[in-house]
This record gives structure tokens, C-alpha cells and sequence, in this order.
């Protein structure tokens, strides 16, 4: 292997002592290690609090031993409140999206794997690297601090719709301090995202090594690239909408609550605010949002099939530039949560047609995977059956958006569970999906040792077969006119529903502990698992082409230099079937 | 299957690295802040569509701030200029960078000290961040405004330092992006 | 193993549609005029949709079954077509779906939209509050009173806020907690918010619409089976929202008259 020895000025020094080399680090590879740590954490938390909801949902008056522990207002006696089911919702909702979602897939194999990737030694800017990861650290105590405070946490769900999260007690319990802390925490998060953000566009716009052209970076590279450039500016509207918020919890302006409104017998003490003005901003961030969740497992995935596949995709051009789109069209569409929200119904209209438009690039995209999978010699081991089971995934949640997508049948299908299956379908199952992925395929560069493919594979069979079971029956539930966000089912209709949700409750428990497996299967192969070689998977992209774990400046000082795309499998005539980025053999 | 694949016999030279990074850097640190006023702005339309404004009048130290900002903007422009010339500046004067880089800082100190005069000017009139839409808006534009002037004048004492400093050396990049960041909040004060 | 996930993921599929195909979710008769347009464009979609998901599932299936872990394995062969077929292909795919579902579909968003509430609509005043709706019909005089927030007395049955003392115009508005209507008559519901933002839901009226505070909003429909329906809640309004509900009553004319006379007496 050829390597330009060029000039060694590292961005930072060798790490020393342990403060340096694992808590405060420089390293990114360190912080993408703690971004997904956190996400973890924050992963097993959100799945404990969906068991707690699916538990009272089905057996409401059933108590929870030792739920009264946490919080004796919320659950006293262990049964749980109306109040601390929306609680327990919220927190689910928030922790999900925001500490997890955005976390695993882009902030953490992101930060650890971009860098390596493009050749380069680290990110652009270590120390707010650094920064962004405490950032985001506190930002999760601020939230998990309204568990502990006596009002709770607040009820208002993860979009916090205003008046309701803006006017303080008198709308209900977690209204007061919870909600404060929740947009506080919010806000926090936003600058901790801004700062990442700002690494990896810089990263990725100067710091490639020699030879590495924008259309030779590995898909994923790309993928956390266009989502580093949304992130950007989608919590840039995020951090404004939630100081205004806490400006009219706190200092009581009015950007968002009218006059005359009476809660809690109160007549509220302001005056001309918009609550669609919230709605706006909140969804002008959430819809790109949720492209931020999906869009770095689409690249993870790509990268892990293409790997498996043995072959290189069809076009991986297309498979950027239909992700591009997909980033422009994200800006366009934020309307279509609200079709019945009292704004212009040919607003409505006008925000249908983006809406339906992103169906196009996401079609060529999945297109693209399934005529790739043609004539493929696909390896199945854990990473491929995740990243095949995201598609599977990807085009059951892509279908079921179809509908919301229209505001006509949106009349029907607002609010109901339908549109929980498909949120749930698409960002709770295909971009876990890709989180998982890309933990079975990158386990073995990040900690150097293989992880257990028997224990793999049986966490992907019951996860795979679960999760279709919880969230297919929600699609159902939703064209029967089941509501959503209800912490019981008390309309007449309702009755004949039950058993479905018990279903989709058993479901959700056997499936949860599956998820311990892979826990276990983490934690144990860390320390216990066969050493892993450099490259396991034969595969061309640069983090194949240094240890495992790889050396705290990523490339021993030198820097390589880029021959060829990282596509280069199936090649007639090389050694092995395929050939790496840096490798100058001729193709 | 078509694919990219060895390089030319002789490649340019690479232009990145950490100084270019620190330009990016900035440009991508001034697009997410001027999405975020976007916000605020956006904000603003929708109140003011409602009608129910208030109209104030601007306290006229607004003006003599808004001429600060401007001056502070050429004088930044003068340090940078010099700066670049003078690799060892050798006294502390107008020749070289290190003069026009303080007199940027006083004129700095100078508008949030006016921003601060404003505020009061209003609070005498009775408008306060709650009292009507459009105070609220203007406390809320003109407090983001002088939060992020802080970063900038944190930056400019960080140079200021450096330059004072017995090293006496400084990044390129670092006063280059100090610049750009110190045109970028005179911009958006307009 | 690629064997089993062929057969494991086919069997998924057909499971999952199932229950579709099946109508085994019971979707609630439609007794509104706009409905049926609604619920074609709901069956068209579903046909649609059900054809992409299954085939794209199958085909994810076939794939896998034919192409995992290949013994000669060093044979990758690419599609005939390559990247412009499947490019081509999901732009005439979604591009005729999306003409023919966006644009043809607009007719069912204008019918509840874009139409003018007929001049003799019977006009009814909703107010959404935490947790409960309320309804108010104008009376004799045929107009509705001006509503002051600061005199709402739930105590006294006050709800809106109707300034009965002075206001000769509120004291002959009629404040019921159902909301009855006379069946095949256009109905003009104006929704007015106490507190908080709330939603109106009909399944079977096939109308949803969000009450926002500060915004008069309204929706017109026209009812066309008699019987009684649940009204509820669907946006998140706090602890009481799943609990929020109120029933639409759909009567004939004469008895709606009868039920009307009843209530105006009682206030």
C-alpha cells in the first residue's frame, strides 16, 4: 500500500491520561463512542417508558410495582395516571427522536467514522467537537431531570403544541417546571447539534486526503454530509421557536398564546399570539428533522449491502443525488402536519404536492437497492439481515405515508394510529434498523473484537418478526378511527379494538427483550469476543485499511492516498474480489 | 461497471487542511445564525399580519450605534489588511494591525453600550419585553443580536491577546474568520 | 439463511395485508354527502399502495432467495437496464400515482374546503374547552351573542361566557352539551377554543378539524343517516383529552324541532 508521507502537523497532541483519553477527549472517535453510548442509554429508557404506556393502555387499573417509587403523583400506588401516561408519552417521544435518533446514526458512527472515511486525522474542530458531545450531554440531564421534580414531566407530547405548553400550570400538571425544562433542555440540544453540524460540513468540505474526490467519499459518508447540512438549519428555527417559548412561559410575552383564554377558570393574562405560529416553526424543523433520522441509516445501509452484496450498487450517483433531493424537497413539506390544523386549506393543498413528490427519489432509491440485490452473492451475516430488513422496513413505512400524504383522506386519517404506524414504522423500526446495522458491521473496527453472529442473528429474527407485528396492527386500529395520543380507550367504538392492542402489547414486550440480547451480545463481545482482523468484511473503504481498534491519530500520521471509489467488488482479475480505496493496483 | 479510478500522474496540490477548515467553518456558523434571525423574522411577519402592533419609535441612539457598528466594520477591515502585511508587528500603533483591531473593539464596546442605552430609553416609555408584540420583538432581535456580538468581541480579545502576547503570532485563518464573523454581525444589525 | 428470510419476510407480507384485503378493520359507515369521495380515494390509495408494498416486498423476497450466499459466488451479474430502468421506472410508477391520486384527489379536500356553506345552513356555535365540548344554537332572534371570556361560570352553566344580564341577544341562546342536528340539512359549525388547542372528529361524518384559540374557524357539512355518533377529541389538550368526547345526534326534522323547543325551555 502506497502512502504519501506528507508533513505530520497533527491537529491535536497524543491524548494523555485517562480524564484526556475517555471522558474529555479531542478524539473523535472517542466522542462518536460517547454519542452512542448516550443514545443507548437513552435507547433502553425509551423502550422502558413505551412498555409502561403499552401496559396501562391494555391494563389500565393494573399497578406497576414500584412505579409509585419514581413519582407518587404520577402513579400512585403503582396505577398510572391519565396525566402520567401523557408524561411518560412525551418523554418517550423526546428522548426517541432527539437522543437517539439524531444521536446513534449521525452523531455517533458519524463522528467516528467520517473522519476515517475521508482520510482525514480528525474533525476540522476537535475542541467543539468536544464541546457538542457535553453539550448534548447536559441537554439529556436537563430532560431527565422533569422525572424528579414533583410536577413531573411535562404532558404536552414531544411537539409540544402552544397554547398548552405555553401558558404555564393552569393547563395541567407538568405544564409548570417540566415543560420549562423540557425547552430548555430542547434548546441546549439545538446548540450541541449546531456545533456537530458545523464539524462535519467543514470536515467534509476541507479536510479529504489526496485523491479523494466528493464522488469517491462511501455513500455513507455522503449520507451524514447531506444530514450534517440539514441539521444545520433545521435547528437553527428549533433553538428561536423554543426561547420564544420560554419567553412566554417565563416573561409573558405573547408569541404564541391569543387573548381571552380561560383555563382553569383563569382568564390567561395575554394577548395576541398565533398558536399556529408554533406549529410553523416547530414542524419547519420537525419534518427535516425526521430526514435527519432516516437519511444517515439510508447511507449505513447502502454502505453494509454494497459490502455483503459483492457487488457495487447500480448507480451510487443516483443514490446521492436522490438523497439530495430528498433534502431539498424535506424543506417544502413541514405543511403536511398540519392539513386540518386551521391553516388555508390551499395551503394544505400546496404542501400535498412536495409531500408526494419526495415519494420519487425515495422509490429510486429503494429501487435501486432491490435491482442492485439482483444477481448480488449477498453474505448474510447480522449487519445484512438488518440493513435487508431496513428495506423491508423503509417500504412499509414509505407506503403508508402515501395516504397522510393526501390532506383528503388526511381528514380521516389525522390523529389517529395510522399515522403513529407510520412514523413508527419508518423512524422506531428502519432507522434503529440501520443503527443496528451499522453496529454489527463497524463493532469489530470500534472495539476490535467480533460480535457473536449466533446471538445476531436470533436478535434480528424476533426483532424483525416483532416489530412487524406491534406496528403493522397500528395501521389497522387507524383506519378503524382509533384516536391517538389517548392514555385510555373509553368510546364505544373502542371496545371491539382491545384485543388488537393486547396483541400489539405481548408483542411489544417479547420484542423489547430481544433488544437485551443484543445488549448482552455488545457488552459481553467487548470483552470477550475473537479478536477481529482489519478487515473482516473484506471491504474497500478506508476504515478497512487501518487497526482495529484503529491508533488515536487514525492513520499513524501518514496520509493516504485515493485510487479508486469504494466500489470496487466483483473485479474481474484482482486478488480476492475486490479492490480498497487506497490500494493503487489497476482496475 | 464504469468507476473512477486512478488519479492523473500529477495532482493538484491539496488546498485543505485546518486554516481552510477554520473559513469554512465560519461561512457554515453565519448560515445556521441567519436561519435562526430567518426564524425570529419570520416570526415577526406572522405577528405583524395580525395587526394589532403597537408602533415604537426607534430611540435615536440607535442610529449613533448603527453608524458604530459600520465604522467598527472598515476599522476591522484596516486591522485585517495591516495585519496580513505585518507578519511581527513591532509596536503597537495604526501601522499595523494591532491599532485598528482595538479601536474595532472599542467601537464594539461603544454599540452594545448604546444597545444598552436603547433598552433603558424604552423601559422609560413604559415598554418592556411582555408590554406588546412589537417591544417584545424588538427585545428579542436586539438581545439575539448583541448575545452573538459577544462572541465576536470575545474573539476580537482573544486576537488582541495573541497579538499582544510575547509570541506575537497568530493564525491567518483566526483573524480572517474573526473578520468575516465581525462583517457578518454588522450585516445582520442592518 | 437467505432461504428463511425469503420465506419469513413472503409470509410477513401476506400477513400484513391480510387484514386489509379482508376489511377486517371495521371502517364506520359514511353518512355524510362528502364522504364517498373520501373513501374512494382511501380504497384507490390502498390499492395502490397495497400493490407497491407487496410487490416490492416479494420481490426484496425473490432476490434474497435467489441471490445469498451463492456457491460459484464470484459471478456477480448486474441488471439488465441498470440504474436508468429503475429510475425510469419509479418515475412512471410515482409520477402516475401522484397524478392520478394528488391531482384527481383534490376534489374530495375542495368538497369540504373550497364550497361555500350553503345561505340556509343551520349555523351552530361549538366551543372546545378542558374537557368537554359545548354547543350553542342562536334562538329566535337568530343571532348569536357576543361572547365575553372573563364571565364563562362552569358553576352556573355559563360555559360560553354570555353576558345574559345585560345582552338582550344572549338570552334566548340555547347552550346544550350534545350536539343534534337535523338529518339532510347543511350544517355550518362554528368553532370557537377556551383554552387550548382541541380538534372535532366525526369518523363516520368523515370530518376532522382543529379548534385553535384566537382563530374562528368553521366547517360545514350535511348528515345523511339518522342515529347518534361520537364526537371526540384529537388534538392533545391535556390530562382529560382521551376522555373528551360528545355526541353528534342526528334527527328528522320534526323531532330535532321537538328536541330544540326542550332545550330552549330549559335554559
Amino acid at each position: 500500500m502506497e502512502e504519501a508521507v506528507v508533513q505530520t502537523t497533527h491537529v491535536h497532541a497524543p491524548p494523555e491520561g485517562f480524564i484526556r483519553k475517555h471522558v474529555f477527549s479531542l478524539d473523535h472517535k472517542v466522542i462518536g463512542k460517547q454519542y452512542f453510548g448516550l443514545a443507548l442509554v437513552a435507547v433502553f429508557m425509551g423502550m422502558a417508558l413505551s412498555w409502561l404506556m403499552r401496559f396501562h393502555l391494555v391494563w389500565p387499573n393494573t399497578k406497576v410495582p414500584g412505579l409509585d417509587l419514581l413519582s407518587s403523583t404520577g402513579a400512585p400506588g403503582g396505577v398510572i395516571t391519565p396525566e402520567y401516561y401523557l408524561s411518560l408519552m412525551t418523554m418517550h417521544g423526546t428522548l426517541m427522536v432527539f437522543f437517539v435518533l439524531t444521536n446513534a446514526p449521525f452523531a455517533g458512527f458519524g463522528n467516528y467514522f467520517l473522519p476515517i472515511q475521508i482520510g482525514a486525522e480528525d474533525m476540522a474542530f476537535p475542541r467543539f467537537n468536544m464541546m457538542s458531545f457535553w453539550v448534548t450531554f447536559v441537554a439529556f440531564l436537563v430532560l431527565i431531570l422533569a422525572f424528579f421534580i414533583p410536577d413531573g414531566p411535562p404532558i404536552s407530547g414531544w411537539t409540544a403544541y402552544a397554547p398548552l405548553s405555553a401558558v404555564g400550570k393552569d393547563a395541567g400538571p407538568g405544564l409548570a417546571w417540566g415543560q420549562s425544562l423540557w425547552a430548555i433542555s430542547i434548546a441546549i440540544f439545538c446548540v450541541g447539534q449546531l456545533l456537530g453540524s458545523l464539524n462535519f460540513i467543514a470536515t467534509t468540505l476541507d479536510l479529504r486526503t489526496k485523491g479523494m474526490t466528493f464522488m469517491r467519499m462511501p455513500i455513507c459518508t455522503w449520507a451524514w454530509f447531506i444530514t450534517s447540512a440539514i441539521g444545520l438549519l433545521a435547528f437553527a428555527v428549533l433553538l428561536p421557536a423554543c426561547l420564544l417559548l420560554l419567553l412566554d412561559r417565563m416573561a409573558g410575552t405573547s408569541f404564541f398564546i391569543p387573548s381571552g383564554l380561560v383555563i382553569s377558570d383563569r382568564l390567561q393574562n395575554h394577548a395576541g399570539g398565533s398558536p399556529l405560529l408554533w406549529q410553523h416553526l416547530f414542524w419547519f424543523f420537525g419534518h427535516p428533522e425526521v430526514y435527519i433520522a432516516i437519511l444517515p441509516a439510508v447511507g449505513i445501509v447502502s454502505h453494509v449491502l454494497i459490502t455483503n452484496m459483492r457487488k457495487p450498487m447500480l448507480s451510487a450517483k443516483v443514490i446521492i443525488y436522490s438523497m439530495m433531493s430528498i433534502g431539498f424537497l424535506s424543506w417544502m413539506v413541514w405543511g403536511h402536519h398540519m392539513f386540518v390544523s386551521g391553516m388555508n386549506p390551499s395551503s394544505s393543498l400546496l404542501f400535498s404536492f412536495p409531500t408526494l413528490t419526495i415519494t420519487i427519489p425515495a422509490t429510486i432509491i429503494t429501487l435501486i437497492w432491490l435491482g442492485s440485490l439482483y444477481g448480488a452473492n449477498i453474505q448474510l451475516n447480522s449487519a445484512t439481515l438488518f440493513a435487508l430488513g431496513f428495506v423491508s422496513m423503509f417500504v412499509s413505512g414509505g407506503v403508508s405515508g402515501f395516504f397522510l400524504a393526501q390532506p383528503s383522506i388526511d381528514i380521516y386519517l389525522h390523529a389517529t394510529y395510522f399515522v403513529v404506524g407510520h412514523f413508527h414504522m419508518v423512524m422506531g423500526v428502519a432507522a434503529i434498523f440501520g443503527i443496528l446495522s451499522g453496529t454489527y458491521f463497524w463493532f469489530p473496527k470500534m472495539s476490535g473484537r467480533m460480535m457473536n453472529e449466533t446471538l445476531g442473528k436470533l436478535h434480528f429474527w424476533i426483532t424483525f418478526v416483532g416489530t412487524y407485528c406491534i406496528f403493522m396492527p397500528f395501521h389497522y386500529l387507524g383506519l378503524a378511527g382509533n384516536v391517538r395520543r389517548y392514555s385510555s380507550f373509553v368510546n364505544d367504538f373502542m371496545a371491539p379494538l382491545m384485543p388488537v392492542h393486547k396483541f400489539i402489547s405481548i408483542a411489544a414486550f417479547i420484542t423489547g427483550a430481544a433488544q437485551f440480547i443484543f445488549l448482552f451480545n455488545l457488552i459481553h463481545s467487548r470483552f470477550r469476543g475473537k479478536q477481529a482482523p482489519e478487515n473482516p468484511w473484506n471491504a474497500t473503504s478506508l476504515e478497512w485499511s487501518i487497526p482495529s481498534p484503529p491508533p488515536w491519530d487514525n492513520f499513524g500520521g501518514k496520509h493516504p492516498v485515493i485510487y479508486h471509489d469504494p466500489y470496487q467488488y466483483g473485479v474481474k482479475g484482482s486478488k480476492g474480489d475486490f479492490v480498497m480505496q487506497d490500494s493503487p493496483e489497476q482496475v | 461497471m464504469a468507476s473512477s479510478t486512478y488519479p492523473p500522474a500529477v495532482s493538484p496540490p491539496r488546498l485543505g487542511g485546518p486554516e481552510r477548515a477554520s473559513r469554512s467553518g465560519i461561512w457554515v456558523g453565519i448560515f445556521a445564525i441567519t436561519m435562526s434571525f430567518a426564524a425570529f423574522t419570520s416570526a415577526l411577519y406572522v405577528r405583524q399580519a395580525s395587526g394589532d402592533g403597537v408602533h415604537i419609535v426607534l430611540p435615536p441612539v440607535i442610529y449613533a450605534n448603527t453608524l458604530a457598528l459600520v465604522l467598527s466594520s472598515f476599522t476591522m477591515e484596516m486591522s485585517r489588511r495591516r495585519g496580513a502585511r505585518a507578519l511581527v508587528p513591532e509596536a503597537l500603533g495604526l501601522r499595523n494591525g494591532m491599532g485598528w483591531l482595538v479601536v474595532t473593539l472599542i467601537l464594539g464596546l461603544a454599540f452594545v453600550a448604546g444597545q444598552y442605552l436603547a433598552w433603558r430609553y424604552l423601559a422609560a416609555q413604559g415598554l418592556y419585553l411582555a408590554t406588546n408584540s412589537n417591544s417584545s420583538f424588538f427585545y428579542v432581535f436586539t438581545a439575539m443580536h448583541a448575545l452573538h456580538l459577544f462572541g465576536g468581541i470575545a474573539a476580537l480579545v482573544y486576537l488582541i491577546g495573541r497579538l499582544a502576547s510575547s509570541h506575537r503570532t497568530f493564525r491567518r485563518s483566526q483573524f480572517d474568520t474573526t473578520a468575516i464573523y465581525w462583517h457578518f454581525m454588522g450585516v445582520l444589525w442592518l | 439463511m437467505g432461504k428463511l428470510f425469503a420465506a419469513i419476510l413472503t409470509l410477513v407480507a401476506l400477513a400484513s395485508a391480510y387484514p386489509i384485503v379482508t376489511h377486517m378493520y371495521v371502517q364506520p359507515v359514511d353518512i355524510s354527502t362528502h364522504g364517498h369521495a373520501i373513501d374512494e380515494q382511501l380504497s384507490d390509495t390502498m390499492a395502490e399502495a397495497g400493490f407497491a408494498f407487496l410487490g416490492a416486498q416479494l420481490l426484496l423476497a425473490l432476490f434474497v432467495w435467489r441471490f445469498s450466499n451463492r456457491k460459484n459466488g464470484s459471478n456477480v451479474k448486474h441488471l439488465p437496464g441498470g440504474a436508468k430502468l429503475m429510475v425510469a421506472t419509479a418515475f412512471i410508477l410515482v409520477g402516475t400515482e401522484v397524478l392520478a391520486l394528488g391531482v384527481l384527489g383534490q376534489k374530495a379536500w375542495a368538497d369540504v374546503y373550497f364550497t361555500a356553506p350553503k345561505q340556509d345552513a343551520l349555523q351552530i356555535q361549538s366551543q372546545a374547552g378542558q374537557f368537554a365540548f359545548y354547543f350553542r344554537y342562536p334562538g329566535a332572534d337568530g343571532k348569536f351573542a357576543a361572547l365575553h371570556p372573563d364571565k364563562i361560570d362552569e358553576g352556573n352553566g355559563n360555559y360560553f361566557g354570555l353576558d345574559l344580564a345585560n345582552d338582550v341577544e344572549a338570552r334566548d341562546d340555547i347552550v346544550t352539551a350534545e350536539l343534534a342536528i337535523p338529518v339532510n340539512r347543511e350544517i355550518q359549525l362554528l368553532m370557537h377554543a377556551k383554552d387550548v388547542n382541541h380538534s372535532f372528529y366525526v369518523r363516520e361524518l368523515r370530518i376532522q378539524q382543529d379548534f385553535v384559540p384566537g382563530l374562528d374557524l368553521s366547517v360545514h357539512f350535511t348528515a345523511t343517516k339518522t342515529g347518534k355518533y361520537e364526537i371526540v377529541c384529537t388534538q392533545l389538550c391535556g390530562l382529560g383529552h382521551y376522555n373528551m368526547k360528545a355526541y353528534l345526534n342526528v334527527l328528522s326534522q320534526e323531532d330535532f324541532d321537538k328536541w330544540l323547543r326542550e332545550k330552549a325551555s330549559e335554559q
